[in-house]
């Protein structure tokens, strides 16, 4: 029931920078072209990677390639856009909230896609693999459709053993997944350290304590590939091996590509800060970063937990 | 590089922007291109909302063709399922979404006091990821195998194995319909709670602002559900994953339960924005404040909630077990009670009134009656038992239109019309705009209210032929369809015309009409607001 | 077997002879440029509906209106249900717009009303959440009585398992082995309008289900592809068809008769040309069925032994290639291009024997083409293999026999 109150407090204090008869205290940028960069980059992108999965020899299918370039581009220049603008004072504290209720409702988007794939982990584990094995009301499912299936989870055999060989063993989780974990959450706790540093203004200990989360969050990457190597060659856990691997693959995956983007992001953050960009009052951009660093964090432990050990 | 070049121009300084500010629009088509205007994306959202309206409603006109008579007779089966997916995916994503994200930019930025949306850049993305999106969806119709044709709700295995392989464009389609869902929620909510004038409560707030607020966090929660499932079957389709495959120790029901998780909110997130209109239209025109304020709030936010517990009321005789069923039942009856409390204050409100009966008020008032038969349907479609006699029959396709076309779609030109003044600066034709409110009422209820009977009587949906028994009303439903869809065209012309001239507006044209965007000239300036008005 | 007249895809100028001569050479064309041809076509829409009004065959029709009380003590229930919950919605229907409507005339400004300024009323707003509420529990208490009856499904007395394909439904009584297929029946030309419809249009199949009155029933309910839906309106039962899982209903038929029903989930091209019929007989009448189905049954293993001739089974195999395979690879063999392969001078039907046989018996995985192998008896299976090439010009004058399929079948996969 707050009321959220700007032109007081707000705006008067940033009326010392302003010209005289702009009363204007929240930038509303002009125009911009970086929207529709990004929005055809985004339809090369999906388009050429349509072609590519369906017809592999179409040479439509670089536009893809082309697509993620003029992405990667549109991201240099949007956020160029952004930074200037933030360092030339253009900036108050509303819009600050602005990018904090954005960043906040994005993650919290985040949540609910990795909602859908934990979903469907608990439904089959719970509900799907026990019916097929009769549970409930489904004795007859038993009987007449999978008389050999079992019900057991990580579901080795699966009910069609014709269409999808179950994997030969599983990923021991008191091992790699142990490691990265305590990887992870390192990362978050020297993440946490360099934003002290940050606010008390020791920038060689901001670079360092931030450089360092980038090497935690690297080390954790190679792992998991060495993981998902391991599971491909010696386990027969693959994306074909049945509900088990699917469910494996697409939260581990998604985890994996979000922790590759918020290293990106980091290091950024990285570079920004080595370009002397930020003060202690003013870095929404690397809490943003931070944000969505523990954010991944978070759900790499409810992965560990009910991926790898229960 | 021409974009160093462009951002170092762009560089700014806070001259320069206060220049800019007290500027009109930029010329030319870069205009509507680059723009970060509220208004000019308003714009944007809802020509692309119409132009995707008729694009639907011309797919909508060959079902109703081939379903005027018994026997196959202008389309094929497999062409019909993809006009009946089609007809329903450029429904709900292209023309009734986009309208209202279209009445949200426009209206909100001036409803609470701000100077414009929150995040301005990031708002003309959400727009124009949407016509690519729909070019892609579109392009499907021309492939190899043809479009979609699994219907808009794509239950595997119909929609992996056996789905046409244009299906991987659709499912990339759906991925950008999202993002755009969510960037443009994620900026009315930013807009909503940080950029309100001082002095405008959070229970002061129009109810159009309150609705969408709520809307905006249903379409966060929802649509990455839906990215979510449709990831998935791209991997069942692929990548030999078997989600929706009990052989590899999945299942196919798994796939309509994250469908519904998401699918029974984003019916809400069609009609909440409705009951926000509706709530300014009503207490305009009957010249008397809106009865219950707090309760309308509290009824909005309940249905909202209750909309993450009803889902599998979609999935009554997929066999859930008993106990799910039972469940799914009570809290899908439950939803009749805020909806019911909504409607009695709608009435409430025009009850000692001083009515007049414009444009806006008609539509809102065969919003009122129209929408309470698709609740009153809803409310049996509830019953378990009795839904196995209704599930996937023509009742439910009565029932879906009945809460969508005269429930969504009047309240989006109801609110077009209410409005109109306020974007052209011109009153529209009046007698024109009861022409087409008479014409749309009387199209619907012939095309749809048949669809009762044929439904009960045994006609089951997505069917391109049927048993004579049926025959004669479907005939009526055809009819109907063709006097409502070319009605829509009468709307074109009035809102053209209403845009070339017309008597010029007032600030308020509105006896009855109260808030902060009636306060402004007509036509509303390109920026307005730049200070924050005070609202006691 | 000549009364299974599966419906063919023609495409769709020749349906409509009036409006779009083609010639037969042309056809192809339009087949191979189909969609396109389509989207064009669809723009003389409105034209075209109006000569089919006024050239319309009159049909025969009924005016149904309401829901079938149905032949069962669940269908009753459920009705009864429908009924109540209506007649509640009609009676509050009423006192809203009849208070609306009341206000619409009295309370506007041109007869001189006056706005009242009351907008809020905590009393009246508890009382319209409260008594809804109590209405609600009193719809539920029916409800949830009638539904935990639709779930008790112990105790049968006949089993049978319903599979849906893609697009016709199998009925297998467990206990009886009995097993067959049902297929739809109205004619193509019928659907095309080129003949009269007849009474039971789009409702007619050749094996309808046999079952006895007064016994309970229990349907085993799965699929073989996509999801279907197994309806009969008079039984007020409507079950999902899902593949890799057994969905249970039940009933129990009150009196004699013939019952119809749709396929009610959509299942892809022909989902509106797969209809349930049961037949409900008494007892005595269904034990002798069942010992003829038993009788006949016998019979059919004894013909695959029969040394049979080229034409003999291009005969035969060309009735079970329009039952079985023509909605797809269409009765030209031309298939329909991107969805459906063509047969037609295809190298599996030409050239590739073996591979032409296993993929009949066992289906190709990942796509539309079921398994075969389990659905017909060798002899059909033989006999549409041996039209398939020998049809359309696919002259390889190649045999394939019972015994052969046999041993195909013997050796698996």
């Amino acid at each position: 029931m707050a009321t959220v109150s700007h032109s007081s407090d707000a705006h008067d204090s940033h009326d010392a920078n302003h010209n005289s008869g702009d009363h204007q205290s929240y930038y509303v940028p002009h125009q911009s072209h970086w929207p529709i960069v990004a929005a055809s980059g985004l339809f090369l992108l999906m388009f050429g990677t349509g072609q590519m999965i369906n017809h592999p020899d179409s040479p439509l299918r670089w536009l893809s390639v082309v697509g993620a370039l003029i992405i990667i581009w549109m991201f240099f220049g949007w956020f160029r856009n952004v930074i200037e603008e933030s360092m030339g004072g253009l900036y108050d504290e509303q819009m600050d909230r602005s990018f904090r209720w954005g960043m906040g409702w994005f993650i919290f988007s985040e949540v609910m896609f990795f909602a859908a794939f934990f979903g469907a982990l608990f439904y089959v584990r719970q509900l799907a693999v026990p019916w097929l094995a009769g549970d409930g009301s489904n004795a007859m499912t038993h009987e007449l459709l999978w008389p050999d299936f079992v019900a057991q989870w990580p579901l080795m055999t699966p009910p069609d053993t014709s269409a999808y060989s179950g994997p030969q063993q599983i990923i021991d989780p008191w091992h790699l997944p142990l490691i990265n974990t305590v990887l992870l959450v390192t990362s978050s706790v020297t993440l946490t350290f360099a934003h002290h540093a940050l606010r008390a203004n020791k920038r060689g200990a901001l670079a360092s304590w931030l450089a360092l989360t980038l090497l935690l969050g690297a080390a954790f990457l190679v792992i998991q590939a060495e993981e998902y190597v391991e599971a491909y060659t010696k386990l027969g856990l693959t994306l074909e091996s049945g509900i088990y691997g699917g469910t494996f693959f697409i939260l581990t995956g998604f985890h994996g590509l979000h922790v590759t983007m918020g290293s990106i992001i980091l290091l950024v953050m990285l570079l920004r800060i080595l370009k002397g960009h930020f003060t202690p009052q003013q870095h929404f951009g690397f809490e943003a970063a931070a944000w969505y660093w523990h954010f991944v964090d978070v759900v790499w432990l409810g992965l560990f937990l009910f991926v790898y050990v229960f | 590089m021409s974009d160093i070049a462009q951002s170092t121009s762009q560089s700014p300084s806070k001259s320069d922007q206060s220049g800019h500010d007290h500027h009109g629009p930029a010329k030319g088509i870069t205009r509507w291109i680059y723009t970060t205007n509220h208004k000019d994306i308003g714009t944007l959202y809802l020509w692309f909302s119409f132009i995707m309206f008729l694009t639907g409603g011309c797919m909508a006109l060959v079902i109703r063709s081939e379903l005027f008579q018994p026997g196959l007779q202008l389309v094929q089966p497999e062409f019909f399922n993809q006009m009946t997916t089609m007809h329903g995916l450029i429904m709900v994503f292209g023309a009734v979404m986009p309208a209202f994200v279209g009445l949200a930019n426009w209206m909100i930025p001036m409803m609470v006091g701000a100077p414009d949306m929150a995040l301005p850049r990031m708002n003309n993305l959400s727009f124009w990821i949407l016509p690519f999106a729909f070019a892609m969806l579109l392009s499907t119709l021309l492939m190899e195998g043809g479009g979609p044709n699994f219907g808009w709700t794509f239950y595997a295995p119909l929609s992996t194995t056996y789905a046409p392989p244009s299906v991987t464009f659709f499912i990339f389609s759906v991925h950008m319909m999202g993002i755009s869902s969510i960037m443009g929620a994620i900026n009315v909510i930013a807009t909503i709670l940080n950029m309100r004038a001082p002095g405008m409560t959070l229970m002061k707030m129009p109810l159009f602002v309150w609705t969408w607020l709520i809307t905006a966090f249903l379409l966060i929660a929802v649509m990455p559900v839906l990215a979510g499932v449709i990831t998935m079957m791209l991997m069942d389709i692929h990548f030999g994953t078997s989600f929706f495959d009990a052989g590899g120790g999945g299942d196919p029901v798994l796939f309509q339960h994250l469908f519904w998780f998401f699918g029974h909110p984003e019916v809400y997130i069609m009609i909440l924005p409705a009951f926000g209109i509706i709530s300014h239209i009503v207490p305009a025109f009957s010249r008397k404040r809106l009865f219950g304020y707090a309760s309308m709030v509290y009824a909005t936010a309940s249905i909202a909630l209750l909309s993450f517990i009803v889902w599998a009321h979609h999935m009554f005789t997929v066999g859930l077990p008993l106990a799910g069923e039972l469940f799914f039942m009570y809290s899908t009856m439950l939803i009749a009670v805020p909806t019911g409390v909504k409607v009695f204050n709608w009435v409430s409100t025009m009850f000692r009134g001083a009515m007049t009966f414009e444009t806006p008020m008609l539509f809102a008032i065969g919003f009122i009656v129209l929408f309470t038969i698709g609740g009153f349907s809803g409310l049996m479609l509830a019953i378990s038992p009795a839904d196995f006699q209704y599930h996937d029959t023509y009742f439910v396709v009565a029932h879906f239109h009945y809460v969508l076309v005269p429930g969504a779609v009047f309240s989006i030109i109801a609110g077009a019309y209410y409005w109109l003044p306020k974007w052209t600066g011109h009153m529209y034709d009046e007698c024109l705009g009861k022409w087409h409110f008479w014409l749309s009422m009387i199209g619907v209820n012939l095309t749809f209210f048949p669809m009762h009977f044929i439904g009960l009587a045994g006609m089951p949906r997505r069917i391109p032929d049927y048993a004579l028994q049926f025959a004669d009303f479907n005939m009526i439903a055809s009819i109907g369809g063709f006097l409502f869809g070319f009605s829509q065209l009468l709307f074109l012309y009035i809102v053209i015309k209403c845009i070339r001239g017309g008597k010029q507006a007032e600030a308020n044209p509105w006896e009855g009409a109260e808030g902060l965007e009636w306060e402004v000239p007509s036509p509303a300036p390109y920026h307005t607001f730049s200070t924050p008005p005070e609202v006691k | 077997m000549d009364t299974v007249c599966k419906r063919t895809q023609k495409p769709c100028a020749a349906s409509m002879p009036r409006s779009f001569p083609v010639s037969e050479d042309k056809r192809f064309l339009l087949l191979a440029g189909d969609q396109k041809a389509q989207l064009f076509a669809l723009l003389l829409l409105p034209l075209l509906m109006l000569a089919q009004l006024l050239a319309a065959p009159k049909a025969q029709a009924d005016w149904e209106l309401n829901m079938p009380v149905g032949v069962t003590e669940i269908s009753a229930s459920v009705y009864n249900l429908h009924m109540t919950i209506f007649w509640i919605c009609v009676v509050i229907g009423l006192i809203v717009f009849g208070v609306m409507f009341w206000s619409i005339l009295h309370h506007r400004k041109s007869r001189g009303a006056k706005a009242a300024s009351f907008h809020e009323s905590t009393f009246v707003e508890i009382l319209w959440t409260v008594i809804p509420l109590l209405i609600l529990v009193g719809m539920a208490i029916p409800a949830t009585a009638t539904l935990r009856q639709m779930y008790d499904t112990s105790e049968s007395e006949v089993d049978i398992q319903i599979t849906g394909y893609q697009w016709k439904w199998r009925y297998q009584y467990l206990n009886e082995e009995i097993d067959f297929f049902s297929n739809l029946t109205t004619p193509k030309e019928q659907i095309n309008n080129q003949a009269e419809k007849t009474e039971n249009y789009l409702l007619e199949v050749d094996n309808p289900l046999l079952v006895p009155v007064g016994q309970k029933i229990r349907f085993l309910l799965t699929s073989n592809d996509v999801i279907h839906s197994w309806w009969v309106p008079d039984f007020a039962v409507k079950k999902d068809a899902i593949p890799g899982f057994i969905n249970e209903a039940w009933t129990k038929i009150d009196k004699p008769g013939i019952y119809r029903g749709q396929c009610a989930e959509l299942c892809g091209k022909d989902h509106g040309f797969m209809p349930i019929v049961v037949k409900a007989v008494p007892p005595e009448e269904y034990q002798n069925w069942v010992a003829e189905q038993q009788a006949a049954k016998a019979a059919k293993t004894a013909s695959a032994a029969k040394e049979w001739t080229l034409e003999e089974l291009v005969a035969k195999g060309e009735q079970v290639y329009n039952t079985a395979c023509a909605a797809c690879h269409q009765p030209n063999g031309m298939g329909i291009p991107g969805a459906f392969p063509a047969l037609k001078d295809s190298p599996l039907a030409t050239k590739d024997k073996e591979g032409h046989i296993r993929i009949v018996l066992f289906g190709k995985a990942g796509t539309a083409m079921a398994a075969y192998g389990s659905q017909f008896d060798p002899v059909d299976l033989a006999a549409v293999i041996t039209y398939e090439r020998n049809a359309w010009g696919n002259n390889t004058g190649e045999m394939v026999t019972p015994q052969d399929i046999q041993q195909h079948l013997k050796a698996g996969q």
